[in-house]
């Protein structure tokens, strides 16, 4: 082995895939007439726009989580504070055509008798500030958090325990209309980004296709970390800690970066969700959120990068589909997915071709990975 | 070499156990003149409890350089919470824990141990499933352990080469494509003190290395071992009394957490007290 490429083959359909996306449903949208089998309609692009950033949040999960053996069960809070960041920002460009026609109090300050803007929420009137808020703030909280849990050793189901009360923890505080947030109705009614309408069909298709290169960009930077040493590490922390350590690698280091890394990916996934669904609000934070983008990553393939972003794509298109024609069993689905997955999918969807030709013809072990 | 070595060379399939010494080269840097001692390793007084019981009693044990030694004992004696206190996993309520009359063990972590040179081999073999032979080997190569120097990695002409040698010298190198979790019993435990040797370290510690061997494997073992005794210090905690015996060094009794008896294998296995808590039953 020397360094694993960073593109394989897997990776690289991948990329072509989610690039082509990029050129070929704006085209089609825009190019084609509506009568055209073809043509993607305007109500989709959010949607699909939401289903990439749900891809990059999986992508985000499956680095700790397959690479790094850190369950997370609070990956929502991220993706959360992420779409807040972006949300305060979205806030402070309706300006005076809010309800209230406050030209600096959002409507839900005027309506909860705020007097001034809370010190935290100066700057966020400035994209640039606000963006560097979307990583900045997952990425302090999962540090600081990280820090702590890593340094004091706890794993295992004790850690995803830990990260699921955070999430909680976060939802009740965000629930509260004291915190500053808007509460329970969170942040909605926006109106501009960077200056263009968030409603116009335009400004949806900037978004998809930011959303796409995001997904591009975030699964190379997740690749590139995980082919190269650092990322053997990370895997050997996963499947032996202990070794790792005794080898005189300090795990705690390792696996904060990854971890913090990936909150700001998630924190990024995030910042692109909220303009597309324009709201964001505290169910973000819920605890059974963060355990379906486990899910996700679940059924497309644990540690392969690309099948996290595929079970997010699969999974939630399956829930606009089921949700439409059977409301009801929606979870009793997802539930049933995850089992199906768990007792016969090991490996996810991703696997299920070597599964199926290994079944087929026994092969004789291939070295996984690795280029001679 | 004894008659048991002489056996491993003849074996079929065997590669010649002779030392490489590229294999063993190590840096044994001049004792430094604020040494407290010119042990490698020195024990005095350590005590572990846990909950009152007292897994370590008053330890005190002395490992000079390059020397081999063998640790025998009942259950419970002790063994493994040496190990612990040695590499760092446990802190001793008390006593003196010194590496190379400079470094406190008590108060270093296990990377930092590690990085001083103190390589630990688990009792069960503990190598990385998922991973090839040939990155187990890597991973174990002195190096750069800072996270940020190993994403900007990549592999030099001295890992390669201190890779192919070490992979020969455990006989792995027709598995160095292979995951480690195919790997059988015997191999793992040989691709584990490969990796041990790879880290470079003036001191080794082995649990029970010829558990689950075959009687030829277990012989081989007793060589390798001997070998890299040449150019380190091994300490060796062991069952297997006929492997004790091939090892042919200085044997420590450890009981209820402190040193019983200490001398040549013939010699303590002769005194009443040690065939009465351990050889006798």
């Amino acid at each position: 082995m020397n360094r694993t490429r960073i593109i394989d083959r897997t990776g690289g359909i991948f990329l072509v895939i989610v690039l082509a996306a990029a050129v070929l449903v704006p085209a089609s949208n825009l190019l084609l007439s509506p009568t055209n089998p073809l043509h993607v309609p305007d109500y989709m692009i959010p949607l699909l726009g939401k289903y990439l950033s749900y891809a990059l949040l999986a992508v985000a999960v499956d680095l700790v989580w397959g690479y790094c053996g850190v369950l997370s069960l609070g990956h929502g809070a991220f993706f959360a504070l992420g779409g807040y960041a972006m949300g305060m920002y979205l806030m402070r460009q309706i300006g005076p055509r809010g309800v209230y026609g406050n030209p600096v109090l959002p409507d839900f300050m005027v309506f909860l008798n705020y007097k001034e803007l809370p010190w935290f929420w100066l700057g966020f009137d400035w994209f640039p500030f606000a963006a560097l808020m979307v990583l900045l703030v997952p990425g302090l909280l999962a540090f600081v958090f990280g820090w702590f849990a890593f340094r004091s050793r706890v794993t295992g189901v004790y850690l995803s325990i830990i990260t699921q009360a955070m999430t909680f923890a976060l939802m009740l505080a965000f629930f509260r209309n004291d915190m500053g947030f808007g509460g329970n109705n969170g942040l909605t009614d926006f109106k501009d980004i960077l200056g263009f309408s968030i409603q116009a069909p335009q400004t949806r298709l900037v978004l998809f296709v930011a959303s796409a290169l995001a997904l591009a960009l975030g699964y190379l930077i997740c690749r590139a970390l995980v082919t190269s040493k650092y990322g053997k590490v990370l895997v050997a922390v996963r499947d032996a800690e202990s070794r790792t350590r005794f080898l005189g690698y300090r795990v705690e280091n390792y696996k904060l970066l990854a971890w913090t890394l990936s909150a700001m990916l998630a924190g990024v996934a995030g910042a692109l969700y909220v303009p597309q669904v324009g709201i964001i609000n505290p169910s973000e934070f819920a605890p059974a959120q963060s355990i379906e983008m486990v899910i996700w990553v679940a059924v497309g393939g644990r540690g392969t990068l690309v099948g996290a972003a595929l079970g997010a794509l699969i999974v939630n298109a399956g829930k606009t589909w089921f949700t439409g024609v059977l409301p009801d069993a929606w979870l009793f689905a997802l539930g049933a997915l995850f089992v199906v997955v768990t007792l016969f999918l090991p490996k996810g969807v991703l696997g299920l071709g070597a599964q199926i030709s290994g079944r087929l013809r026994r092969r004789p072990p291939v070295p996984v990975e690795s280029t001679p | 070499m004894s008659e048991i070595s002489s056996d491993a060379v003849k074996s079929p399939g065997a590669i010649s156990l002779e030392v490489d010494d590229a294999v063993f080269a190590v840096d044994h840097p001049v004792r430094d003149p604020q040494a407290l001692t010119s042990a490698l390793l020195y024990l005095d007084a350590i005590t572990v409890s846990f909950d009152g019981f007292r897994a370590l009693n008053a330890l005190s044990l002395v490992i000079g350089d390059r020397e081999m030694r063998a640790i025998i004992g009942p259950n419970g004696a002790g063994k493994t919470t040496m190990m612990d206190v040695i590499t760092g996993k446990t802190r001793p309520n008390t006593g003196t824990a010194l590496f190379a009359g400079i470094n406190d063990l008590t108060t270093l972590d296990e990377a930092a141990i590690a990085q001083l040179g103190i390589g630990r081999k688990f009792q069960t073999p503990t190598v990385f499933d998922m991973h090839t032979v040939e990155d187990n080997i890597l991973l174990a190569v002195k190096a750069d352990r800072r996270a940020f120097a190993n994403i900007r990695w990549h592999r030099t002409a001295h890992e390669s080469a201190r890779v192919d040698e070490l992979l020969e010298r455990v006989r792995l190198k027709d598995h160095r494509f292979r995951r480690a979790g195919d790997l059988s019993h015997g191999q793992k435990q040989w691709l584990e003190i490969g990796m041990l040797l790879a880290q470079e370290p003036r001191l080794l510690l082995v649990d029970e290395p010829a558990a689950g061997m075959t009687d030829q494997e277990t012989a081989d073992t007793a060589v390798l071992l001997k070998e890299i005794a040449k150019t380190r210090s091994v300490v060796v905690v062991e069952h297997d009394m006929q492997f004790v015996r091939d090892l042919d060094v200085k044997v420590t009794v450890l009981h209820e957490g402190s040193v019983l008896a200490e001398g040549p294998l013939d010699q303590v296995s002769a005194d009443p007290r040690v065939i009465e808590v351990y050889l006798g039953r």
